[in-house]
């Protein structure tokens, strides 16, 4: 067996796959089905500071090898999270990552400065990208300005690993990670769901009760292969790669363009056990190649 | 109840008309099937051929565990349904089981009334069977457009009295089965599963008759397992996930009002 484990700053996770927020739960919704402590982590849904009920439905639509959703960030907050469901999963011997979301600075802040106390939590994961919100969400993450001022705040508030998740949505992504590294993230994460669109003809309606939604799936992974690839390049610290990967070669593939980790995400819905499948291709992979610390293919692209 | 990801292996597969089709399926790894309760669902990958990546919610029709068999009764409803209902005898599915909550059994002193609209009676032949073997009496109406589209009538039948609404009229009383004359039989408890119009509208009957109603939701879903929140329902305790919280609500959990 190779070596798997990298480090995301100081966090050291046993092996590159961890799960993408919003498509993983809180973990344990996929615990009969496969073993937790075997990731690297998992980053749970997308958390705020409020309850907060999202859009209505519909909030999905397939489209071809892909999918929309327009989930808009249900949760029921930060202070639920810690009080029911962290005294439940703290335990996993994997890391868990927070997916942090907020409608102000002043959010992200605070829900950050609470999960800094939980010692089962060495990491978040600001989300700057979410394309179904109307406040907040992807607006601070379409500007250089607006991403760089949240990475600030929360980096000043946020002792532990602080990852950026980035917006594709953007017409230069290596920039914006130039300017949330700028302010001290320790990794960025890309990419968040392509804004996307799906029409009913024979109804005349659009599919989902926002019109828009968030695109992912394999259908988005070129996409994401190329903005890894450019973001790699651009930047000194860590980037956690996601974007359609379903199978071990897409992981690699990833690496190979400068990601250090890597997230899987609608893939969990096509075969919930796919994370252990893709860690164990990984290592074959290796195998395979002679490669004896995945380290080694980090960004040789 | 623990979930599994197994692979099926069609072992009869009927097509009981150019839109419904009846598939048997046993574990292909030789083991017995899980446990499972009425009004659950499982979640079916659709044939490579048919280019859907998305898992199918499918109701749980029958289950025979004399013969260690799963029965499906699938609608033909886009490209993932039509190439289940086009699967063959040796061929095999990758099914996710069992997902969501189930029906509450009714009290030995009720007399419940189960009625099904479309594809929507799939989930009451195990449920309706379940209640037999317990020695409760189950009382089915189905409905359906037409003659054709009436389904597995004789299955119901042997189980117990079955009264049947076609909207052409083309068998049993014409009309929906909101207005079947056995409607007014006296029934302490309903379960309904069909189109969301049918079901609200007996859910309003039922509300007006005070009578406990349980419903069977089929929201579009994606993970069926309470992770992705694509599939809620709006309730009055928020938005719920239909795959983990449902498919069964008791209507007085569900803001349908009208």
């Amino acid at each position: 067996m190779a070596r798997l484990d990298v480090e995301i700053g100081n966090l050291k996770l046993k092996n590159p796959v961890l799960t993408a927020s919003g498509t993983f739960g809180y973990g344990e919704e996929f615990a009969d089905l496969i073993d937790l402590n075997r990731l690297g982590g998992f980053i749970v849904k997308g958390t705020t500071l409020n309850p907060r009920e999202g859009n209505p439905y519909p909030r999905m639509a397939e489209t071809p090898s892909g999918m929309l959703n327009a989930v808009g960030l249900q949760n029921k907050g930060v202070d639920y999270f810690i009080d029911n469901i962290y005294p439940r999963i703290k335990d996993i011997d994997s890391k868990i990552i927070v997916n942090v979301s907020g409608a102000s600075t002043g959010d992200y802040v605070e829900v950050c400065e609470k999960l800094a106390t939980l010692s089962a939590i060495e990491a978040v994961e600001i989300n700057i990208s979410c394309p179904n919100v109307k406040q907040g969400g992807m607006a601070f993450g379409t500007s250089c300005d607006g991403a760089a001022s949240i990475t600030k705040a929360v980096r000043k508030a946020y002792p532990k690993t602080l990852i950026v998740k980035l917006s594709p949505n953007v017409t230069d992504i290596a920039s914006i990670a130039c300017a949330v590294e700028n302010e001290g993230a320790d990794s960025v994460s890309l990419i968040n769901t392509l804004m996307g669109m799906a029409i009913d003809a024979e109804r005349q309606r659009p599919r989902l009760s926002t019109i828009t939604g968030g695109l992912s799936g394999p259908a988005v992974k070129p996409v994401a292969l190329r903005m890894v690839w450019q973001v790699a390049h651009a930047v000194k610290i860590p980037v956690i790669g996601l974007g359609g990967i379903t199978n071990g070669t897409d992981a690699i593939e990833f690496m190979l363009a400068g990601a250090r980790a890597v997230q899987i995400g609608t893939a969990n819905f096509i075969d919930p056990t796919v994370t252990m499948k893709v860690i164990d291709e990984i290592d074959n992979y290796c195998q395979r190649h002679g490669v004896n610390d995945i380290n080694e293919i980090v960004g040789i692209i | 109840m623990k979930k599994y990801l197994k692979d099926f292996s069609v072992i009869k597969s009927v097509r009981l008309s150019s839109d419904y089709g009846l598939l048997g399926l046993r574990p292909s790894d030789g083991s017995d099937l899980p446990e499972m309760a009425p009004g659950q669902f499982v979640e079916v990958t659709a044939p490579a051929e048919s280019g859907v990546m998305l898992r199918r919610p499918i109701s749980i029709h029958d289950v025979d565990f004399e013969n260690n068999l799963l029965w499906l009764l699938v609608r033909n409803a886009g490209k993932g349904t039509a190439a289940m209902i086009s699967l063959q005898p040796g061929d095999t599915v990758n099914i996710l089981l069992p997902l969501g909550n189930g029906f509450t059994l009714p009290d030995k002193s009720d007399k419940p009334l189960l009625i099904g609209g479309g594809v929507g009676v799939a989930p009451l032949l195990y449920f309706g069977k379940e209640m037999s073997r317990k020695g409760l009496m189950p009382s089915f109406l189905l409905g359906a457009r037409s003659k054709s589209d009436l389904l597995r009538i004789d299955c119901f039948e042997k189980v117990g009295p079955t009264y049947i609404t076609t909207e052409d009229g083309t068998e049993g009383e014409k009309g929906f089965v909101t207005n079947h004359s056995a409607l007014t039989d006296g029934w302490t408890k309903i379960y309904c599963c069909g189109p969301v119009p049918m079901m609200k509208a007996v859910a309003r009957i039922a509300r007006q008759r005070d009578i406990d109603c349980e419903v069977s939701l089929e929201n579009m879903m994606a993970c069926g397992l309470g992770a992705c929140l694509c599939c809620v329902e709006n309730t009055v305790k928020g938005n719920v996930c239909v795959c983990s919280e449902g498919p069964v609500f008791n209507i007085n959990q569900l803001l349908w009002q009208d």
